[in-house]
Order: structure tokens, then sequence, then C-alpha cells
């Protein structure tokens, strides 16, 4: 099957990438483009672990064709932190003890840093509706919450 | 053993630095199992039965083989097979004959998923499309999936040959049933003839998933010279080894396996599936092998825990006391022996003090995917029922469910019904501390109820190794052999960094492979930060030692006049004042002049684990319309031993109970007429998410352990134990009605609100 050319951008940065028709954006990521980052945990879309921000929206990367990126905006775990700096969440999910295991925070992240580019100052209850599409199995998700509304708190400068 | 360090002398155990792992954890740069690639590595994929039984006739991928791009096939027939014994001790006894078999179908598929060959390809998608090219020829056998069902006489067997374990004189006949097993203490005929109530209640479990995130993947590179290396996320790489090398016949010493980062596991990642497979395949292919599960994959042929039918008996009297127990648990072991149902006869009165108890339990074989270890396994399956029915007996004497348990509450001395004294204190204090907590007391609203059971584990010891390096800057690398599951590393580090004296960011915790550092068990049980914790402080102790006589070289005194306090050595004896303390750093910088590197390892086969313990209540509402089981409040009280990161702790309770919630309300596998699978997947599945549960609160309550130098009891597993019981007292107060059967799902609380 001839592959299909893609040009997009991820986490910035000018992309081109050949890729067939079939393949998802979550195998594009993680098998050519080597951005491990995002991680398969249903191929389905219903854990939320492959979770990316495609043109300011979360989406889950295994329903996503990679031809789809086409001219599109892609932002991963990767592309959050600005240079060594990490953002106000990763440092929140640190500081939280917000993972225990790890393999559902690239997707908590990417879903926490659309929910707060829109929403500054969420509720309790709108972070865990929010965050209802991503599955953690290890925290019983209230470090998490707890993570998320922190990090709402600095961005506020509250 | 030395005591137990006093609070007022600890300054880094019990704080909560930022784990050492939490960067590259949030910046996706951490490499879990399926994050590994190799030049020229190929894709390997699974052929999985679609049959809940059936004896294979034939098996021709000849048609596969041809397939371009394809490097290798193989089947049962390119691994050896095993000898047909019980390893170990056994409570966790293992089989390779049937380990072997798990792995890869031999004579029959046992469940539907069942591997039964497996290809190696350039691509994905070459690799997917061989497997369908492989010819089966099936001869499908009668299926028998519940546990009641297969203890008939007439059931369809699963091993032609099986003659229950246990039974003196042992059955002339076969029968699913592979063991029986039972514990006995003092005499509950008499007591129960003396009790004023006898409570009698039976119950059923369903089989529940781990539910780990990231599904089982490695990635496999063998050598034409025998030798091989294997990338994988496992809870022990060394147990990984020695499996693989054992089901394909390598020396230990040539398998090296790296442990990966691993993405959840609960017990699930404690045996092998994908690894020997893919071995096999790069032996054959003469390429590095990729594997990666589908989560369907993980569903049909990945272990749950057992599910379990069981009847409970209690005789109390008025005042409260418990005169007599007993319990019979049968507990499904999938498609080769081996549940947990041991632990089940062992936990579930464990709580309690007793006099006559009696606990029988069963061991049985079914068409489904073999039951693996999941959190605390055994114990929260007889849990939810002893839990139950002693809800009912404090409902029948009108006593107070949490002053009912704490009159019976085991202590330091009470004998248990598997012939050991507790030797621990913790229990008391854990439900004293719940009992404190200002929620039990409040009102509930309408079709509102609260909720209260104890959980008891018996926490992990073992065979741990750890290698301290003091660097010539003053900063130390920890190695130990235990993967990192949830935050061990930042424990490791807090652990080494109070016994060396130097602060927490100069400790750098490692995970090294199997072939650089010692034997470590993996990591389950609640025992790494027992464990491992004990055999790095005693790593950290020779360095400082070793450091002591390098000082006392240099000083030109007696080793013995050289004291380690505070990350200095300092004179001591009669030399004491004589000399400028001098720093570890300083002692380092001067490693070259005084002997070269200061390097230490220690290994330890520990004991003196003391068990885990868990009190619980719940508050919910039930919607009278949809049966929904809603949870208000949930707070959970464990004895931990000693927090040597409390937030760490926090989250295991945090943890166990959601997934005990999940267990409890919506976990369960849905099986067609035919044995197949119809939730294989999370959305029909449905673990709980964010939006489904309140904050859990959580007591860490502090009882010592002696036989550590901080006090650790371990905290993984005693809190998963209590929850599915908590919820059926809680809907008991709420409706007035009994649930006996998991999960608690709507269409079950309605049937039973309008029976």
């Amino acid at each position: 099957m001839a592959k299909q050319h893609v040009t997009t951008t991820i986490n910035g940065n000018p992309v081109e990438y050949l890729c067939e028709s079939r393949q998802t954006l979550l195998e594009v990521l993680r098998d050519e483009l080597h951005l491990t980052g995002t991680k398969e945990g249903c191929g389905t879309g219903d854990c939320g672990a492959c979770t990316v921000n495609v043109n300011g929206r979360m989406m889950c990367s295994c329903l996503f064709l990679g031809v789809e990126a086409q001219g599109k905006s892609i932002t991963t775990v990767e592309g959050i932190a600005n240079g060594e700096k990490l953002h106000v969440l990763q440092r929140k999910f640190v500081e939280h003890a917000a993972l225990q295991c790890g393999i559902c925070t690239p997707g908590m992240l990417v879903a926490s840093k659309t929910l707060l580019d829109r929403n500054n100052n969420p509720t309790e209850e709108e972070v865990r509706y929010w965050l209802a599409g991503n599955l953690c199995r290890c925290t019983g998700y209230n470090q998490i919450i707890e993570a998320v509304l922190d990090a709402a708190k600095e961005i506020r400068g509250a | 053993m030395s005591a137990v360090v006093n609070e007022k002398k600890l300054k880094v155990v019990g704080t909560r630095p930022d784990r050492p792992d939490g960067v590259p954890k949030v910046t996706g740069t951490a490499q879990y199992g399926a994050d590994f690639t190799l030049p020229g590595m190929l894709w390997g994929k699974i052929l999985r039965s679609p049959h809940a039984h059936a004896r294979i006739r034939k098996i021709d991928a000849s048609k596969a083989l041809a397939l371009p791009g394809v490097k290798a096939v193989i089947t049962s027939a390119d691994i050896p097979d095993q000898k047909f014994e019980y390893i170990g001790p056994e409570r966790v006894a293992v089989n390779f004959w049937h380990m072997t078999r798990n792995i890869m179908a031999r004579e029959k598929v046992l469940f539907e998923g069942h591997p039964l060959a497996a290809v190696a390809a350039a691509t994905p998608a070459i690799a997917a499309e061989a497997l369908k090219l492989i010819e089966v020829d099936y001869e499908v056998l009668p299926h028998v999936i519940d546990v009641d069902e297969a203890m008939k006489p007439d059931a369809p067997l699963l091993f032609e040959d099986m003659i229950t374990r246990g039974i003196e004189p042992p059955p002339t006949k076969p029968s699913n049933i592979s063991k029986k097993l039972g514990f006995k203490l003092g005499d509950p005929d008499a007591a129960f003839a003396t009790a004023d109530e006898v409570i009698e209640a039976s119950f059923k479990t369903a089989p529940v998933h781990q539910g780990y995130i990231e599904p089982q993947s490695c990635l496999a590179r063998a050598d034409a010279d025998g030798q091989a290396e294997l990338w994988s996320s496992s809870q022990g790489h060394f147990v990984v080894r020695t499996f693989t090398c054992r089901l394909l016949g390598i020396k230990t010493g040539d398998l090296r396996v790296h442990p990966a980062e691993i993405g959840g596991a609960f017990g699930g990642k404690t045996v092998v599936y994908v690894e020997p497979i893919a071995v096999a395949l790069s032996r054959k292919s003469g390429h590095p092998v990729k594997i990666m599960m589908t989560r369907e994959d993980v569903f049909k042929s990945t272990g749950p825990t057992s599910g379990a039918s069981m009847t409970i008996k209690v005789g109390v009297m008025r005042d409260g006391k418990i005169v007599a127990a007993r319990g019979l648990f049968k507990y499904q072991a999938g498609a080769f022996p081996g549940s947990p149902v041991m632990n089940g006869c062992m936990c579930g009165f464990a709580p309690y003090d007793i006099a006559n108890v009696e606990t029988e339990g069963y061991d049985v074989v079914c068409n489904r995917p073999k039951a693996v270890a999941y959190r605390a396994p055994g114990s929260p399956i007889s849990a939810f029922a002893v839990e139950s029915t002693l809800d009912l007996a404090a409902r029948k004497i009108g006593m107070d469910p949490l002053a009912f348990r704490l009159k019976n509450i085991a202590k330091p001395g009470t004998p248990t019904v598997f012939g050991t004294k507790l030797q621990h204190a913790g229990f008391a204090e854990t439900l004293q501390a719940l009992q404190k907590h200002p929620g039990y007391n409040q009102p509930l609203g309408k079709n509102q109820g609260r909720g209260v059971a104890l959980g008891y584990w018996f926490n992990g010891g073992g065979e741990s190794s750890a290698t301290v390096h003091i660097n010539e800057d003053g900063t130390a690398v920890v190695a130990t052999g235990s993967p990192d599951i949830g935050g061990s590393r930042a424990s490791t580090a807090q652990m080494a960094a109070e016994t060396l004296g130097i602060e927490y960011d100069r400790v750098r915790p490692i995970i090294a492979d199997t072939n650089s550092v010692g034997y470590t068990q993996a990591t389950g049980g609640s025992r790494v930060t027992f464990a491992t914790g004990m055999t790095v402080i005693n790593a950290c102790n020779k360095a400082i030692d070793e450091m002591c006589a390098r000082v006392a070289k240099l000083w030109k005194i007696d080793r013995a006049d050289v004291i380690w306090e505070d990350g200095c050595a300092r004179p001591a004896g009669k030399h004491a004042g004589e000399f400028e303390p001098m720093p570890l750093k300083a002692i380092a910088a001067k490693r070259t002049a005084t002997g070269g590197p200061i390097t230490a390892s220690a290994s330890v086969n520990a004991e003196g684990q003391a068990p885990g313990f868990s009190a619980q209540f719940c508050d919910v509402e039930v919607d009278p319309e949809t049966g929904h089981v809603k949870i208000l409040r949930y707070v959970a009280a464990q004895d931990v031993g000693r927090a040597i990161h409390p937030s760490y702790c926090e989250g295991q309770i945090h943890g166990g109970v959601v997934q005990g919630i999940g267990w409890a309300l919506n976990e369960e596998y849905i099986y067609d007429k035919n044995g197949r699978l119809e939730n294989a997947g999370f959305l029909d599945y449905r673990m709980p998410v964010a939006s489904d549960l309140p904050m859990i609160e959580s007591i860490i309550v502090e009882v010592p352990n002696p036989n550590h130098p901080y006090g650790v009891k371990g905290v993984a597993e005693a809190n998963i134990v209590p929850p599915m019981a908590a919820i059926a007292n809680a809907i008991h107060s709420a409706t007035g009605k009994r649930m006996t059967e998991l999960p608690m799902s709507p269409p079950k609380v309605l049937a039973a609100l309008d029976s």
C-alpha cells in the first residue's frame, strides 16, 4: 500500500512523515517518530493513556489516523515542558505523588493541561468529570485531582 | 535484630520528598515495556484460541511461513515439555508442566485466548496477516465456567487424569478439584452448640482483573551463542529470568533481563506470558522480537483473581463474643491449578480472637484464564464472606459493628487457625483510629447507609539484594533488584539517606538488571520497603563500617574507636574529641589513598515481617429507582508500621480502596454460552473512573515493626481486603437488603430492592 505524505506540527516543530492510511496517530508517534511518551493502554479509546492535544482539543491518538494530522498542531506529553523547566502541572504531579506507576500520567497531563488552558478555576467535580476518560488503576485519583487543583491555583496566582 | 530507630531521631524517613523517577515519568522519557526498540527488530504476534475448550488435532503454519516478511513461527513443539511436579511452599507452589501449557497450549486449549502459536514478522501488519493463515484443526469440547458447576461429578474435565490432592485416601475418579485443604483450631462443633446465636450465609464473588493500564510487553534478543537479553515490564525481572530459562532450557547466566518501568501490575505481572515466546521467536528468527499484548489479549488470557463460592457460619454470645466460626471456600483457579484459596482460608478470620475456627478450601479448575495474584491474593474474597456474615451477627445481637469487632479483635499472642500466634500489635489500634474519625457518628439521610469491615494480609519478607556505591563527590548510588511499582525508589533512597546520614538528593536509587545486582524476589506481597529496605540499610551499614575503618587508618587509631553519627566518622572512646569529625564527602574524596572504591553489597532472606491490617467504613446512597450505589464517603485506616514516605502510603491506601470499590460494584467477566468473554475491554469491564468517586480519606496508623530498623510493616495490600464487605454492609444499612453476590451492580441491587 502506498504511504501517505503528511505535513504537520508536533510540539511546535514542523514534522513530515510517511504513513499508511490505516496507521493511527498513536502508531505514528510511537513507531515512526519514536515519541514513546504517549502510551497505549487499550487501542479502543477507553483508557485515555494515549491522549494528545490536537488543535486545542484532547483526543485519543489511538482513534485518530496519522493522515488526519495533516496541517494540524499536535501536543504530546513531550511538548508540555518549556525546555528544562517543567510545566506547573508536571511539577504538581510530582509534588503531590499523583503518579504511582506513571503509565497513565502522560495522558492525564495532556488532558489536565487542555482543561486548565480553557478554565484555570475548575471545581473538584469539573476536574473529575473532565478526567473521567483517563483511567488510573493505581492512585484512586485523589492525588491527581489534588495536583490539578493545586496547579490551577498556581496558574491563577492565587 | 536491633531495635527500631526512635522516631525523634529521624531526619529523612517520614518526610515527603519528590520521587527520584518523577521527572522522566511526567516528561514522557521513562521507558516502559513497549518503549524499547532494536535495529532489525521484528514484531511478534500470538495466535489465540477462539474456543473455551478444545483438543488441538493439528496446527499447519505452512501458509503463514510462506508469507513474505514472516521470519519465524513457533508452537509448543518449539518449547521443551516439563516434568509434572509442584515446586516450592504449598501457598505459592509452581508446576512448570502447567506453566509451559499456559504460555503455549499443547494437547488442548483450555480457555478462549489460550495461545497456541506465535509468529515474528517484519511489520505488525504482516504478523497479523500471518496469524490468519495458520490453520488449526480443533475438536471442540464441552466447557465449564462456574466454580460450583465445575465441581459437579458430571462436569466436563479439563484434565482427564486430575486426582484431587489433599484427600486421604485419594479419590479414585478424576475431577476438576485440584486440591482440598483446611485448617482447624479448637472444637468448633462443641462451641457452636454453646452459642446464643448462630448465623450462616453463602456468598459468591466474580473473578476480577488486576486492570493495570499497561498491557504486557517485551523485547527479546537471542544470540546464536545461546545468550539472550530481555527488556520487559514485570514485578520481578529475576522471576522472569528464572521462568523463561526454565521454560526454554537456557542457562540462568545466559539470560540478562532488564527491568522496564512497569505500568501497573497488582500481582498480575509476577508470571510470564510473552517473554519466553519472544525469546523463542528471536532464537528461531535470528532477530530481536518485540511482543505487545492488546487490551483484549490482557482480558482474555492474563490472570484475573479467582471468583468464589463460599459459606460462612459464626456462633456468637449476646455480649458480642464470637465463640465459633467456620468457612467453606471454593475458589476458581482458572485453566490450571493454583487459586489463592489457601490464603483465603488463612486470612478470613485472622483479624479475630476466636477460639474455635475451621476453614476448608477447594481449588477448582475451569475454562477461564489461569488466576494470578491480585493484591492480597485470596484475602479480599474470603473477607467479603466473613465480614458480611459478621455484620449479620452484629445486627442480630444489636451491637455496633465496630464495637463488635473491637471486642473480638486479635492481639499479640492470639492463636490463628493456621497454627501460629499473632506476634504483632496494631489491629486494635487501627480499629480505634477508625472509631475516632468524626464521620463515624454523623447522621445519614434517606437511602443512605454506613458499613464497616476489616482486612488482614500477611505482608512479605524474602530474598532481596542491594549494592551501595559511595561516589567521589559524596553522593551514593543504591542499586536494588526491586522494580518500582509505586514509589519504592523514593522510600529506598530515604532509608539509605537516613542510614548514611546524607541528604536525600545525594542518593540516586536505581533498579539494576539481573546480571548487575544480587537475586531479588518480585515486588509483591508488600515486601519491598520491608525486605529490600532492610538489605539497603544493611549495605549502607557495611559501607559505613568500611568508611570508619578507613578513617581509623587515617587517624592511626583502632577501628573500634571510630563511630558513625550524623553522616560523619567521629573519634570515640579514649580518642573522643581528638579529631575533627570527618563527613562522608571527605572520606569519599580520599578513597583512592585509603583503599580504592567504596562499595558494599548485601543480600537478605528477610524474616520478621509483620502483618498488614486495615479497618474501613463507608457511607453509600442507593438509588431506589436504578439500583445504583454511590459512594458518599470512604474512610480507610491502616497500620503501616512506619510510613517511610507518607504520600506514597496514602496513595497505596487510596488505590487499594478504589480497586475494591470496582470489585464491589462494577467489575466482572461476562461469558456467552460458548465460554467466550463478551466484555474484554475497558468500556464494558468498567473500572472506576474519577467521576465515580469521592476523595478517599486515609488514616495512617503507625505501630512500628520491631523487626525492621525503621519499623516498616508494608502498606500495599491490606487496603483492598475490606471494601467489598464494607460496601455490602452499607447497602444493608441503607436498604435492609443483604447483597451476597459480587458485583453489586445496579441490576442486582434493583432485584434485591424489589424482592
